[in-house]
Formats: structure tokens, sequence, C-alpha cells
């Protein structure tokens, strides 16, 4: 019961925090929405506000409300606060949540008064009358608190959502946006065509701005953090599947005991049927406890999760207040009703056995050939790996990684199947030890492979999946360590702000420049485009980058190449970008800039684990000359020899705003805070891990354990033929030893195979990243020789139970 | 719409506009400008020149257009409709370089009265002004909120004309209001004294007698109307009226071509505060009368089943020696506005007997009968 219980407590947990997690992107972005029937969208810089004009006085149009969404860093606070600007006589046609409750309702007009949302003001501390210090563009302004947005919100809408709305002229004067605008939402006249407008809207609109429903950009968003929710359902499913191993151990430890009760009942005219249902009912009974248990503890790990990490248990994909768990009924019942069907499926393998033991033998104490002959075959075991080896090659479905995710599944239960076999070729395989309880132990195992079997399996499938866990994710840390080593070469990094929307002017940046102490300078512009109305932005980066040598900056995956004369000129994408586009370097882009498409020829794929959504380095030269913006939202700088960081710092706050010299980091300091938000955002896939690892554990010694009470009579006998107790613990010692060590070394194997298809299959198709595989020896080296001395310990631990009992009374329960 | 003459004691904040335009339902204009923002104030002896003085004066701080009329459509049955354009300047974000600052807002308010319907179809535009989406032209009128408009025309072939067009929720029309004569002036020639500071006035001139025809569209189709209507535009900076709660306001056009305005503002107690009436009669001659000889008489009330306000919808109204009894075309033509500003008011179509004889049709609005309105 513990073991479903914890199995369906994890699932349950996880269902709960991903439901919730979507359940707020959704809602967020559908409060922000509004009643939209569609949007229309462009680079994160915006478009020209003219083709506002254009689009609102379409006939089929009822309402267009322009907006202005920029994020402003907030002094004091890490993260930006989003601001949007509306027309309030627009906005609120569409969308209730950007509305304000004002005190004085002019105030809704006027340029430096922001209307908070609830979150928002609690985030902040603020109320009506407060002042907030944001910076966005290169300037700094004051804007005063006039009240709260937001809460004339609809049924349903997000009231954990941090934004501030303000008039939309506000935002572009105080923000340097004039004549700019993010977006546009429409509200179509009754009875119009949807398709029909978009099709014909779409003729109007500049290079890089899109119109689709705001259900695009929900979904778009929401694939984005897709492949994490899957990746912790698949966890959840493995700590459930483990628990039905460990059903299955206890049931088969809890039987063994009771075979002569099963006997007597069937003497008793109780048919093997009926017995079997019993047994069944029994495992379905525990089930059913197990599930409400596990539900319960479920709720309340989820809630707690939710409440100190937020529902992204820390992995950074939203921003919001922490928000409530939602519950459902349905995902409850079917997360119970797994583990129901676990525990059943667990009890009634032992319960088949059970009931056609012949209840003669069975009367009589232990038997030991405790029904596993039946799997002797190797093919069907080898089929199924063969499958498994097949899956992993096979592509991502919807643009998850299910087959990698079967392929697992399947190796993991082929190789289990094929234990009994290889158990019985090595035990042959090894020489007879000379040491007599060695010898004995090594002859049953001989003789039993199936026995193996039950105890290996936990051990296999706990010890593999460890040990696929451990290997990518020392894969991935090293890898991320390397990449980090690659993409901050310089000493210092400086930001203007908190949100991409903060730039350096082009003085600003002569003065970073020729800050005493700083021998060399690069900038880069942030900015995003949309490629693709029907997925996220995709970052800009415009860098000072040497085009002969990318590799200087980028983690470049592969050879880069020049572009040919006259070909269009290079730019570098990251690798997301290039699963998602299927671009190779030699392929000609098309980007969207300033409003005019450009062409660009891929000169490398680079490795990005910052931006998920893709990314685009081209030369800030050529940026600036397209587009004319010479902002820049970042500065590394390289130290003269001597000068010191700390000094550079103290010279870059005199010559610059207030606030943005407080942005400086070491590129040691970004190093070790960006490895903590990576092993943060693993926390989860570890404590997850770690339970499947603990359900494992205890399935093993409890397969033992059952084992050793199944052979109190053979005990016996050898006590008589004149074995020592310490003989016997030996044997048993050694028996438990020689089970462990080939169960970790087919764990090895398998969480080996395991983690390939984790680094190449799964990591790749969910997050589009790539890897290099690097193996913790020394952790898997400490991990199996821990495992093979617990086995061993085990195997001790019930031989002092077993043999404390009196030799004669041990062989009358057989006679 | 309506205003005014002659001065009500104690000079105040202009809170009465204010008062006004909230009952109406357009908060920004009612809203206070903090800014230092500098408004024209309007002159005595000024002359108002047509038809630069038909279009928009957006230096002022408030200017509207108002119509209100009597139609009658093919099956000889009566309809009331008013529409409203509202230009305001509020005085914020005068120094910001966006074509989106708001510095002119700009309104417009329908209704249908339809005695079937039993009470009215309204629908309001709100708006900045700008992108062409949104104006209100100088030098004729020419005010557009979205498709909603209100454009004049001088042709030598057909006259002065009017177009209204209006597209609401379950109505629309589109009217042609032909003017026969010319501007009648409110006021001392169109400066219209509001209080006993000679700064607080409005310039306002009415056009009544306007000759309707058109379509009107109340769900099933577009049906011809023709019938008579009133313009007022009136534009201001400084309105006055301390301790007002609301007013009552009529414009008639009568049948022998003759037209009365008449208004009265109201205090705490329900007195009146301030009122006036202006009469012309079919040759053009004018004669405007002194607050004390213009009297409001509630001869039946109606209490509101949804609000449970209760309005005089009946009033006998006594201009100098002239006694009009209005009766409404229909008990129920409240409108509600308190969606937009929390405040209900009743507007409505009324029918004027003089001497127990029909006489005229025109507008009746009685405001303030609800709660008191905030401040």
């Amino acid at each position: 019961m513990f073991a479903i219980a914890t199995g369906v407590a994890l699932g349950y947990a996880v269902e709960l925090v991903n439901r919730s997690a979507v359940h707020e992107l959704e809602s967020g972005l559908a409060t922000l929405a509004g009643d939209a029937d569609l949007e229309v969208r462009g680079p994160s810089d915006g478009f020209d506000e003219a083709l506002y004009a254009i689009i609102a006085s379409d006939p089929s149009i009822a309402v267009a409300s322009p907006v202005v969404e920029i994020d402003a860093a907030i002094a004091g606070h890490v993260h930006p606060l989003p601001l949007i600007g509306v027309d309030v006589f627009r906005a609120a046609a569409i969308n209730p949540a950007l509305i304000a409750s004002a005190h004085e309702r002019l105030d809704t007009l006027r340029s430096d008064t922001v209307f908070v949302s609830p979150a928002a003001a609690r985030w902040l501390g603020v109320h009506s009358g407060d002042w907030i210090d944001a910076r966005a563009g290169s300037r700094s302004v004051r804007l005063r608190v006039a009240g709260v947005a937001g809460v004339a919100g609809r049924a349903g809408s997000n009231q954990n959502l941090r934004y501030g709305v303000m008039d939309i002229a506000g935002v572009q004067q105080q923000f340097d946006r004039i004549g700019r605008l993010t977006r546009i939402d429409l509200r179509l006249r009754p009875g119009v065509d949807r398709d029909a407008v978009i099709a014909r809207l779409r003729r109007e609109l500049p290079p890089g701005v899109a119109i689709a429903p705001p259900s695009t950009a929900a979904s778009a968003s929401s694939r984005l953090s897709r492949a994490y929710r899957v990746n912790l359902d698949v966890l959840a499913l493995v700590a459930l599947f483990t628990g039905a191993m460990l059903v299955f151990a206890t049931q088969a430890l809890s039987l063994t005991r009771r075979r002569p009760q099963f006997a007597l009942l069937r003497t008793l005219g109780l048919s093997r049927r009926r017995l079997a249902a019993l047994v069944v009912g029994e495992a379905a009974l525990l089930g059913i406890a197990g599930s409400v248990a596990g539900l319960a503890i479920g709720y309340a790990v989820a809630s707690y999760a939710l409440r100190h990490f937020g529902a992204d248990l820390g992995a950074g994909y939203f921003r919001s207040d922490p928000s409530g768990v939602v519950v459902d009924v349905l995902p409850a019942l079917m997360t119970a009703a797994l583990g129901v069907v676990a525990a059943i499926v667990g009890g009634a393998i032992p319960a088949r056995e059970a009931a056609g033991a012949a209840p003669a033998a069975a009367l009589k104490a232990g038997d030991p050939d405790f029904g596993w002959g039946q799997w002797r075959a190797h093919w069907p075991g080898v089929l199924v790996i063969t499958l498994g080896a097949v899956a992993a090659l096979l592509p991502a479905i919807g643009g998850l990684p299910i087959a990698g995710y079967a392929s697992i599944a399947l190796l993991l239960v082929g190789t289990i199947m094929v234990v009994p076999p290889v158990a019985q070729a090595v035990m042959r395989a090894l020489p007879a030890p000379r040491s007599v309880p060695a010898a004995l132990a090594l002859a049953r195992l001989r003789a039993n492979p199936g026995q193996i079997a039950v105890s290996a399996a936990a051990m296999i499938s706990s010890v593999s999946l460890m040990v696929a866990m451990a290997i990518m994710v020392t894969s991935f840390r090293q890898s991320f360590d390397d990449w980090l080593a690659v993409m901050l070469p310089a000493d210092l990094y400086l930001r203007a702000g908190a949100a991409d929307s903060v730039v350096f002017s082009a003085r600003q940046r002569d003065d970073i420049a020729g800050t005493p102490g700083v021998a060399r300078a690069e900038f880069m512009r942030a900015t995003a485009l949309l490629l693709d109305p029907a997925r996220p932005r995709v970052a800009l980066l415009a860098r000072d980058i040497d085009p002969r040598d990318p590799g200087a900056r980028l983690a470049i995956v592969g050879t880069p190449l020049r572009p040919a004369p006259g070909a269009p000129p290079p730019v570098w994408i990251s690798e997301a970008l290039a699963d998602a586009q299927a671009l190779a370097p030699g392929s000609v882009v098309t980007l969207p800039l300033a409003g005019r498409n450009r062409r660009f020829t891929v000169a490398g794929i680079w490795r990005d684990y910052a931006r998920q959504k893709g990314a685009i380095v081209v030369e800030r030269s050529r940026y600036v000359e397209l587009t004319g913006d010479d902002t820049v939202n970042q500065a590394a700088l390289w130290l003269a020899p001597g000068a010191r960081a700390a000094d550079v710092v103290r010279a870059l706050a005199a010559r610059l705003p207030p606030g943005s010299a407080g942005l400086a980091v070491t590129a040691g300091h970004l190093r070790r805070r960006s490895l903590a938000v990576f092993d943060r955002t693993f926390a989860v896939t570890y404590a997850l891990e770690a339970a499947a690892v603990a359900i494992g554990l205890v399935a093993l010694s409890a397969a033992l354990v059952a084992q050793t009470l199944a052979r109190r009579r053979e005990f016996g006998v050898l006590r008589h033929l004149g074995m020592t107790r310490g003989q016997i613990s030996k044997m048993l010692a050694f028996d438990g030893a020689l089970t462990g060590v080939l169960g970790i070394a087919l764990g090895l194997v398998l969480g080996f195979a395991i983690s390939l298809i984790l680094v190449q299959v799964v990591n790749r198709q969910s997050f589009h990243w790539g890897m290099e595989l690097h193996l913790p020896w020394a952790a898997l080296g400490l991990l199996s020789s821990g495992l093979i001395a617990a086995t061993a310990l085990t195997g001790l631990a019930s031989a002092r139970g077993a043999t404390r009992e009196d030799a004669v009374r041990a062989v009358r329960a057989d006679w | 719409m309506r205003a005014d003459r002659d001065p009500p004691p104690a000079a105040a904040p202009p809170d009465a506009l204010r008062r006004r335009l909230l009952a109406l339902g357009l908060w920004p204009l009612a809203a206070p400008a903090r800014a230092a923002v500098d408004y024209p104030d309007v002159r005595p002896g000024t002359t108002l020149a047509f038809p630069r003085d038909d279009g928009a004066h957006p230096r002022f701080r408030n200017e509207w257009w108002y119509v209100t009329g009597w139609l009658r459509d093919a099956a000889a049955r009566d309809l009331g409709f008013q529409v409203t354009f509202f230009r305001n300047r509020p005085g914020v974000a005068e120094d910001n370089p966006s074509r989106f600052a708001a510095r002119e807002l700009l309104f417009a308010h329908a209704a249908i009265a339809d005695p079937r319907f039993g009470r009215l179809r309204a629908d309001q535009r709100a708006a900045r002004e700008g992108f062409g989406l949104a104006v209100a032209s100088a030098g004729r009128t020419d005010v557009h909120v979205g498709d909603w408009s209100l454009v004049q025309t001088v042709d030598a072939g057909t006259g002065e004309r009017y177009a209204a067009r209006v597209r609401g929720r379950d109505f629309a029309f589109d009217l042609s209001l032909a003017a026969h004569s010319p501007a009648l002036l409110q006021g001392d020639a169109g400066v219209s004294r509001k209080g006993p500071d000679a700064n607080d006035a409005s310039y306002y001139y009415s056009r009544p007698q306007l000759e309707v025809f058109g379509t009107i569209d109340l769900g099933a189709r577009a049906t011809k109307v023709r019938g008579i209507a009133w313009l007022d535009h009136e534009w201001s900076s400084r309105y006055l009226a301390a301790g007002a709660i609301g007013w009552d306001w009529t414009g008639i056009n009568l049948d022998d071509g003759a037209a009365l305005m008449a208004f009265r503002i109201r205090d705490r107690g329900g007195g009146t505060l301030w009122a006036g009436a202006t009469r012309r009669d079919a040759a053009g001659s004018v004669r405007t009368y002194a607050p004390q000889a213009v009297r409001f008489l509630p001869r039946r009330r109606w209490r509101s089943p949804r609000t449970g306000i209760e309005y005089p919808i009946a009033m006998r109204l006594d201009v100098g020696d002239i006694v009009t009894d209005l009766e409404p075309l229909m008990p129920d033509q409240e409108l509600d506005a308190r969606a937009s500003v929390g405040t209900v008011y009743w507007e409505g179509a009324v029918r004027a007997a003089i001497g127990g004889r029909d006489a005229g049709r025109g507008y009746l609005e009685l405001t303030g009968y609800g709660e008191p309105l905030r401040l």
C-alpha cells in the first residue's frame, strides 16, 4: 500500500502541478487577450502605427484596439513589469482585464500614470498615489500609481498575473515608442468570415507582422513548456511503475508466507479461480486504499510545491504570483485507477502462482520453486528489446518524444524479460568457488534463474533509471558548463536593465567603452522577431562578432561556413531554430528587419541553452545598417591588465544612469548563477528520480526477504547437514551480492542505453538542444558498490532472521 | 444641447457641466482638468460667424452638437430620435508627441424612442481624436466617431443640410436634416452667460425646424421616415452652478413654425437655481426670457421599474405668459448609463399643447432625479 500510495501521490502531484501550470499560462494569455477574435502581432519592438488606421477602418472590423506592450525594469526588482499601453475607449470593448478602476478617471488618459494589477500591486508593494521608477528605452521614468487594473475582469480571468496598464500615448512617449505598436486586438462584426478577413488583411501587413486568432499565441506558448511537463509526467509514471513492482514483490512476500493457508483453503474446497480472485481482490483493495491515500498526499505535495515554487516548479517558464491548485475530478479518478490497476497487475502474477500450486506440496512450508519457471525463452525479451531500439530511431510525434519514451519502456521491460536466461548463462559461466557457502549460493542461483529475475527486476529498473538520469544530468550539466565557458569569454557583463526593452544609448555605449580599466568592449542588442504566428517570437541578437571566427563567441555545432561572395550576409542560428525550421548551414533565411524582408545565409548552427524559443545572431554593424537602431542592451567587457572588476564597476556607476551599473556581474558570478538556476530547474527531476530509486530499493529488499522466508526449510536441512549459522549467513550474503552484481551490471548497461536515448532522442526532441555525453564515473562506481553492499547486507539481515529459528522446527515444518 | 441665460448667485467651480456630463454618461468631460491648460474664455460681444462657427473649436474645453427630433414612417407611426456628438479637451497629455495622445476626445450618443418597443434603443461611441477614425473638423460641422457622423453641407441647389448617420447595436439611421431658417443665437447674440462671472459662459446657437427625411432600421429592414428636428451647437471652457443636482431642459418645434427653448437648473431641495428661455416666431423675431419668467411644473410622474427612479415626465411649462403642456411620446424613455458612469436619466420625445390644443413636438431632458450625482 505504501508503494501504491507513493506512486499515486507522485503521479497525482505532478498531474496537478502540470494542470495548474497550463491553466495559469492559458488563463494568463486569455486574460490579456480578452475577447479578441483576431490579433495582429509583430516583432518585440513593434510595427508602424499607420497599420492601425488601415485595419481599424476596415468594414469587417467592429473594434480595433491598439496596444503597446513593453517590459519595464522596475527599480529594486529583478524581474521586469510588463506594461500594457491601451486606448481605454477601445480596449474596454475587447478586454475588461485592461480596464482600470480609477479614482479619478481622467488618470486613464494621462501619460505619467499607471494602473497595476492586484498581483503587481502586491509584488511591488504599492498603493494608489505611490510612485514607481520604471526604466525602459535609455531613460528612467517616474509613474504615479493611479489605481488598480483588472479587478473588473471577467470570471475566470487570471488574478495572479503581474502587469501594469497605461495610456497608449503614455507608453509611446515615456518609453521611446512613438509611432510604434506591438499588437492590435480585433473584434469582428457579427457574421463576418474570419478566414476571409485574415486573408484580406494579411496583404496589408508589413513583413514580420502576422494576423491570427489569439489562441495561436496561447498554444505557441504552452507548446514551449509542454515538453517539460510531459517529462515530469513520464517521471511520475516511472514512479507508479516502480510502485507496481513493489506491490508485486510484497504480494509475493506475503503470499509466500501464506501459502499453507491457501493450500488449506484449497483442500477445504475453494476453487483455484476463487482463490486467485481472493488474492487479486486483496491486491485491488490495497490498491484502492493506497490510491486514496496517494491522492491526498499528492494534493498536499502539489499545493506545497505550487505555493513555494510556482506552477513551473522553478523552471522559469511563467512569471506570476504562485497560483492555486486546479482540481478536476477526471484526472484524479484516472490517476487513482492507474494505481489500482498497478496493484492488481502486481498482485495477479503471484495470485495465479498461489492458486496454481499443488495444495499438497504447498501445505508444507515454503516451496523453493516459487513459480518463475515459465520465463525461460529468450526470444520474447529479445524481440521487445529490438522493438525498443527501433523506437529510439523514430522522429518526434507532435513535437513530443513519444517514441523515445516508448523505446525506454520497451528496453526496460525487454531487459527484465531476458534476465532469467542471461542469469542462467552468467551463473553457468562462473567458475565454482572453493568456499562451500559461495558454491552453494552459486548452485542455487544456477538452478533457479527465475528467482534471480524476481530480485533483479526491481533492481534493474531502479538502477537503470538512476544511472540513466545521472548520466543525462551530468552530461547536461557538463555541456552547460562548457557552453557557459564559450558564451562568456569576457571578464565583466553589463545589462542596461532587467528587460530587453531597456537599452543604452549610443552615448552611453561610448561611455562604457571608454571607462578606465576597460580594455575591450563588445555590445549586443536583443530584440525578438515573429517569424511564424504559430510559434513564439524568436530572439534576434545583434552582436559584435567576427564572421571569420564565430566559434570564438558562440558554441558552434559542427563546422561553420563563410557565405560565398555575393551570397546574402551571414547569420548564426540556434539548434532550436534549426530544428523548428529545418535549416542547415548554407540555407538562406528571410528575416523581417525594420519592416522589410532581408535575406541572410545560415553560416552556422550554435548551441543555445538559454532561449528555447530559438535565437538568431547577426553582426551588430549590419543590424545597425539595416535598422538604424544603434542602441544596445548588453555589454561584454574585457578588463585591462591589472584592472580590478570592482573598480571598473564603480567607474561605470559614475558614468551610467542609476541602477544600470548595478547590473554588472563578473563572468564567474554569471556562471555560478546560471549553474544554480540549472540545478534548481532539475531539482524536481532529482526528487522524482530519488522516489523511483527508493521504491525500487524497497522492492528489492522485499523480494530478498520473501525468498529467504521461502527457504527456511532449506536452511533447516543445511543446518542438519552441519552448516553453521555463520556459513548460512555467508551463503545468503554471497547470494545477495551475486544477485546484486548481476542486477547492477544489467542495470548499468541498460541505464547507459537509456541515457543515450534521453540525451540523443528525448532531450533533443523535447527541447531541441544537443549535449555531449559525459559519464559520471565516480558517482556510478560509488553507486554500484553501495548497491552491492546494500544487497549483501539485506541478504545477511534476512539470513539472521531466517537462521535464528531452531533448525529442527524449521525442518519439521515440512514433515 | 441646452443651456442658459443669466446668473445664479455664487461663483463656483465648473461643477454644473461636470454633473451634466456625468448624467450623460460622458465621464472624461466631467472630470476636472488638473493641469494648467490654457483654455480660452467666452467673451461677451464676440460675434459668431458662419460657417466658421459651425465647425469645431478645439481650444475650448467642451463642445457639442445635439440633435433631437420626431420621425414618422409610411404607416404614420411616430418615433423620437436623438444623436449627440461631444468634443472635449481634457487638458492631459498636451505635450505628448504621440498621435494617440488624448488631447481631444470625441463621444457620440444616440437613442430611438419607439412606443411599440416601449423603451429606448440606445448606444454610444467614444474615441480619442486621430488617425482619421475620430474627427471634429473646423470650418463647418463635420464630426465622425467611427462610422457615426454628423456632416453639414451647403449647396446652391439643395440649400443647407446636415447628414446624421448612426449604427447602433439594435438600430441604425441615416437622416438628412434640411435647414430653412438661419441659426437661432441663444443668450446675447450667441454668448450665453452661465453665472455672475462674465467668463462663466458658453457660445450657443440652435437650428430649430430642421426638415428631416431619411431611413431608419430597427432590426427588420430600413424604412423611409420624415420628420422635424432641432440642433444645438454649444462650446465653452467654463460652466457653473454650485449646489445643482440636475436640470430640466426642453426644445420644441411648434407647428406654426415657431421655436421654444427653456431650461432650469435644480438645487438639492428641488428648487430652481437658474432658468432661461428663448422663443422665436415663424417670422424670425426672437424673445429672450429672464430666469424668473420660466417655470417647470410637474403634472405627472413615472417610476422606472428598473431603477425605481421617479421622473416628472409630464410638465406644465410657463415661459412668460405662454403656458405649454409637455406630454411624453411614451413613459419609459429612461437612458441607463450606469455601465459607463453610474448614472441614469430621462431624455424623451414630448408633444407640446398650448391652450389644450396640440401645438408642437420636441424633446424633454430630466437629469439628477436618481441618486445625487457623484462628483
